[in-house]
């Protein structure tokens, strides 16, 4: 009984700095913020009001959605065709699909986004070389538009998305693709019928993950979308700080946790959480 | 061994999508290379000017001096609470683990806007009361990353941990060893990999952080992504193409590096 009762007094003193920090610095601010969005400028429920009326604020939803699936089409798709050579490739092949995913994975955000500016803009590679080659009279605008914003998330989520696809093609076995060549089924129609219907859980991860993801981004559709294809995220922002207005930026902010919390939800009826890493 | 290779189809995809995954990291070299003072192509001569203005401004040094600053004390801080937190999940494995460690985890899980407006809260709550610890201060700004990173931490400590061999601390156990003798010479010799890699870890997301450091900095603490931000914003500043290749440079040294010692690690 002794022994127990240290046992858990270990426990707690153990894990109690970590939760207590988390609880102070985390969990109580928060609430700070949800208050903010039922009390600022004037307490009740106008904010919320406001978030389902003004045509603009919908406007920023309706194209952080729609952005978000694109990006989320794009990046799977991608991330799909590059993590079956990583997994199934010969050893040359694995490492340099390794050395393209986790370079990108672990360069910074701002980096990468401002390599596509040094790629797309006006006086960036793209445009310099189509003027050089005579294919192009004017510069092409590809940067601070919904098109440059879709790249440069697509860049920054493609690497996410491929640990999930993985760990699904890791786990599958390697005499059920055998045993569907051996019954005479082509290279292609093994690859479709077979291959992709036995990743599908790694497919709906990865698509989770990055839709998910893609809806809170804040540093590349700021930098590459110049604020004109302003996302949710962007929107907070500047709802705090250019047209201050906390009571919105946090109604926002509450709406957007909430439905990311479902999506989550959702992630984790279909797929178990290890099946994630 | 697998028997079942890409084909040549797949192959090429997979090429095209490693190439757009590099193809951004590239272009930041030549333009950091570029002799004027706007983001353009160098046509014809090469200059090291951008180089140069990394080593001689000190708004660039002072930024780097404050990232490493805050890096180094949030990394500290988030990597003991994640490891004291750990080695009670594992060695006491007490009820309601799963609803503790997903609570540890919602600053990795949230999305970064929303911690970012959270910590604003928190900091300028503090702000109120102490001038030195709040809004715009460096110790608000390494405890915010301390909060963003110590999920991460906790994760990896975590992993090392579910590998480790609890017959170990069973028989430190039976011999008769405190919590402290088994947490400190028995589990921690043998996790310090992970424990190392979590510091890292810490380090680096600290280091790049950018998504709260907006929320909560305006002209005191500014970060090194903070004044990167601040270039790309206005107009173009090549010096960033100039950051951009040595830290990708070094990315990809670490990199290396790390899977020159996985490989030596391996018995095989």
């Amino acid at each position: 009984m002794k022994a127990y009762l240290s046992d858990r007094m270990g426990a707690a003193l153990l894990m109690a700095p970590l939760l207590l920090f988390l609880g102070a610095a985390y969990a109580w601010p928060f609430f700070g913020v949800v208050n903010w969005s039922f009390t600022l400028p004037e307490p009740g429920l106008g904010q919320y009001g406001t978030l389902l009326s003004d045509p603009l604020v919908q406007s920023v939803f309706v194209r952080t959605l729609r952005i978000a699936a694109i990006v989320t089409i794009v990046s799977v798709a991608a991330a799909y065709a590059i993590t079956v050579v990583w997994v199934r490739g010969t050893p040359a092949q694995r490492v340099i699909a390794e050395f393209c995913i986790l370079v990108p994975f672990w360069i910074s955000v701002l980096t990468r986004a401002f390599g596509w500016v040094a790629l797309l803009s006006n006086r960036g590679l793209f445009n310099t070389w189509l003027q050089a080659i005579g294919f192009i009279s004017e510069p092409l605008t590809l940067v601070r538009n919904e098109f440059g914003v879709i790249v440069g998330m697509t860049h920054f989520l493609i690497p996410f998305a491929v640990f999930p696809l993985a760990s699904s093609m890791r786990s599958l076995d390697d005499r059920v693709l055998l045993a569907a060549r051996g019954l005479g089924s082509s290279r292609m129609r093994t690859f479709w019928s077979v291959f992709v219907p036995m990743t599908r859980s790694g497919i709906i991860g990865s698509a989770l993950i990055v839709f998910v993801f893609s809806l809170g981004f804040f540093v590349t559709p700021a930098i590459l979308g110049g604020g004109r294809s302003v996302m949710v995220a962007e929107l907070i922002y500047l709802r705090i700080f250019q047209s201050p207005d906390w009571g919105l930026g946090a109604a926002i902010s509450v709406v957007l946790v909430l439905f990311v919390g479902a999506l989550m939800a959702l992630v984790f009826r279909y797929v178990r959480p290890k099946q994630l890493i | 061994m697998p028997t079942y290779r890409p084909g040549p189809v797949s192959l090429v995809l997979a090429a095209l999508v490693a190439l757009f995954l590099l193809l951004p990291l590239l272009a930041v070299i030549p333009v950091s290379l570029t002799p004027t003072r706007m983001l353009a192509m160098p046509s014809g001569e090469l200059s090291l000017r951008h180089y140069r203005a990394l080593t001689e401004d000190p708004r660039w040094i002072n930024s780097i001096l404050l990232s490493i600053r805050i890096g180094v004390v949030s990394s500290a801080f988030s990597t003991v609470l994640a490891l004291c937190f750990s080695l009670g999940v594992w060695m006491f494995q007490p009820r309601f683990t799963a609803a503790l460690v997903g609570f540890v985890l919602l600053p990795m899980v949230v999305p970064p806007v929303v911690s970012a407006i959270t910590l604003y809260f928190l900091l300028t709550s503090i702000s109120g009361v102490s001038s030195f610890f709040g809004y715009d201060t460096w110790l608000g700004v390494a405890m915010a990353h301390a909060v963003m990173t110590v999920p991460f931490a906790t994760v990896l400590i975590l992993v090392s941990l579910s590998q480790l061999d609890r017959r170990i601390d069973l028989a430190a156990r039976g011999l008769g060893a405190t919590v402290w003798e088994r947490a400190t010479r028995i589990i921690m010799p043998n996790i310090k990999f992970g424990i190392v890699t979590a510091a890292l870890l810490s380090f680096v997301l600290s280091w790049e952080e950018i998504g709260v450091t907006l929320f909560i900095t305006s002209v005191n603490a500014i970060t090194l992504p903070r004044l990167m931000w601040m270039g790309l914003r206005d107009n173009i500043d090549p010096a960033i193409a100039a950051l951009s290749v040595i830290l990708i440079i070094i990315t990809v040294l670490v990199l290396a590096a790390r899977s020159v010692v996985v490989r030596l690690r391996r018995p095989n």
